[in-house]
């Protein structure tokens, strides 16, 4: 005796494939959405920025009047934050990852300091601001400094790091670490010479999507302070600066049409910027993407 | 402990005393009551087994039984699981591996490791090879050189590799990649090798090269090989350890474990009756 009814199982054929039609449409639609939206977005920033976009934009100090107006200091800030961002968050971060998965032992503590990191990467950019406001400009006496910024944009993109890292570790196989022990290679001989070389695809992924968070945020900077406008570069990381986001700010903030269009034109070089970086981000994974 | 060089009774387990004359060989392991847990999991109990010079002891037995856990314990590899607890005493050539003063990575630079799936490192086959001797301080390359030749010569992979030393060891098949670890292995120069069923993802070519390789590495090296097929144990070994459910049920010369047998249970095994 035969379970299955073949004559209705073609029977109600049509209804199923009509229902996989139409979900498959409703999720191209909502893609299509996204989509469009950015492309509206984009359309909108370069019909009005690409004008004021030459060389001169960028090798301009900021001025009141719009046709010398140019972005120099802030790009140059943008460069000295991430300057002072990078190495130190990148240091501590993996540092950080290392001591969790390779050294720590799997207990309480850890599982705690663990749900927090994931817990510190939910807290809102605003509050690291006043947590720099605090510590960094006004106890440590640092000011609206490239340090006092740096410092705190380290903090607000650790968490990424921290956990990008981790799971690039992780996913280095055991055998691999068997391998190196089984040989007689210490902990640490072992983490510099197998760990970290295969896991360094995936920490400097998270590493640049992590910096080109900190060079878009905005909120933390505005409460530490930075100056809307400054017509000199800094010469060390303790001296005044200003950067890319701050610098828009600024423009989008007045009234006159040309600012407008000046801040278009700075929307297009951060957006570039991060493009850039998270171009190289894609390069280094499917350059290293090994299979294990 | 000290002595080794004497003429050995090897006492069968089970009470039953058999005089087995030996030759006059040395004893490189020599276990002693030992046991072991995972948390409450009694993975070992009362092990006694001695393991001697230019030999090739198989361990066999059916799956869970223990063999990759004592194997494990050998180079204290077994740490790396949290939880394990030890007792008992394993002497590696006269001195206890479980002392404090005895430091695991100078353990195992006497006793490398062969996994059972082929482990290389994602790097050149040089580099494979030179790892060992590199973590160990040697940095001068005319002698690397000279380790890796001779390592991959003796891991029997040298023709197979020599025009292509500097490609990524992950193009090699299977077969060669885990002569590659042996090689990997011979290259910090031990005194013994562990085989945790080194043959076992391997295709029958492959499995022939590596039985022909450990019979030509027992000249020089004390070998210890966990297999789960009988065939290879009685193929490639000199003496043969039995395990079940942690216990070592029957240690005797390999000719004898498969011809009579003394155990019951050895027996049912090695017949096929389970396992
Ligand atoms: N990492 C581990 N943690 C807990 N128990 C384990 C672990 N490895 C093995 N065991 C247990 O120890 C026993 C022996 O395992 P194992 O030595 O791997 O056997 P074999 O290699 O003979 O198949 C089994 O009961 C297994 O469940
Ligand atoms: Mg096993």
């Amino acid at each position: 005796m035969k379970l299955i009814n073949h004559t209705s199982v073609v029977k109600h054929m049509k209804p199923r494939l009509v229902i996989n039609i139409l979900f498959k449409s409703l999720f191209f639609a909502a893609t299509l959405f996204g989509l469009l939206v950015l492309g509206i977005l984009l359309y909108r920033i370069f019909t009005q920025g690409i004008a004021y976009l030459d060389m001169q934009f960028l090798q301009s100090l900021p001025s009141r009047k719009p046709e010398q107006a140019g972005i120099k200091t802030a790009l140059v800030g943008t460069i000295w934050l991430m300057a002072v961002v990078a190495p130190i968050s990148l240091s501590l971060g993996v540092g950080t990852a290392i001591y969790l998965e390779e050294y720590a032992k799997k207990n309480r503590f850890t599982s705690f300091i663990q749900v927090n990191i994931s817990n510190l990467a939910g807290v809102p950019s605003i509050v690291f601001g006043l947590l720099g406001l605090t510590v960094f400009v006004r106890a440590l006496s640092l000011g609206t400094s490239v340090l006092a910024a740096g410092l705190t944009m380290s903090l607000l993109v650790l968490p990424i790091i921290i956990v990008a890292s981790q799971e690039a570790i992780r996913s280095v196989p055991k055998e691999l670490r068997e391998a190196s022990f089984g040989m007689g290679a210490t902990k640490w001989q072992t983490i510099v010479h197998v760990v970290l070389p295969a896991a360094i695809p995936g920490i400097l992924t998270g590493g640049i999507l992590a910096l080109s968070r900190a060079i878009g945020e905005t909120a933390p900077l505005v409460v530490l302070g930075l100056p809307l406008f400054l017509a000199f570069l800094p010469k060390s990381v303790f001296d005044m600066f200003t950067v890319l986001p701050m610098q828009i700010y600024n423009w989008t903030g007045r009234p006159q049409a040309e600012f407008q269009s000046l801040a278009a034109a700075g929307i297009i070089v951060l957006l570039v910027m991060l493009i850039i970086m998270n171009s190289i981000a894609v390069l280094i994974r499917n350059k290293y993407q090994k299979r294990f | 402990m000290n002595a080794t060089m004497e003429k050995q009774r090897v006492r069968i387990v089970q009470g039953e005393e058999k005089q087995v004359e030996m030759e006059n060989k040395n004893i490189v392991y020599k276990t002693d009551q030992l046991n072991l847990w995972y948390g409450e999991n009694h993975a070992l109990k009362n092990i006694n087994l001695d393991i001697y010079e230019n030999e090739v002891t198989a361990i066999i037995g059916p799956s869970g039984c223990g063999k990759s856990t004592y194997i494990k314990t050998l180079n204290r590899m077994i740490e790396l699981v949290p939880g394990v607890k030890t007792s008992g005493e394993i002497a590696y050539r006269g001195r206890n591996i479980f002392d404090r003063s005895y430091g695991v990575e100078e353990l195992r630079t006497k006793v490398g490791m062969v996994f059972q799936k082929p482990n290389p490192f994602p790097k050149s086959i040089y580099e494979n090879v030179a790892y060992g001797p590199k973590i160990h301080g040697i940095r001068d390359k005319k002698i690397l050189d000279q380790i890796v030749e001779k390592s991959l010569k003796g891991a029997a992979i040298w023709d197979e590799v020599k025009d292509r030393l500097h490609q990524n060891a992950y193009g090699l098949s299977g077969g060669q990649q885990q002569r590659l670890c042996i090689a990997r292995c011979l290259a910090i120069e031990p005194d013994v090798i562990l085989m945790d069923e080194p043959t076992s993802a391997l295709d029958p070519i492959s499995t022939l090269k590596v039985e022909e390789l450990v019979q030509e590495l027992k000249k020089e090296f004390s070998i210890i090989i966990v297999t789960h097929n009988m065939q290879q144990a009685a193929r490639i070994s000199d003496k043969t350890a039995f395990f079940l459910n942690g216990e070592v049920i029957e240690f005797t010369d390999t000719n004898k474990i498969f011809s009579t047998p003394s155990d019951k249970r050895t027996e049912d095994y090695i017949t096929g009756r389970f396992g």
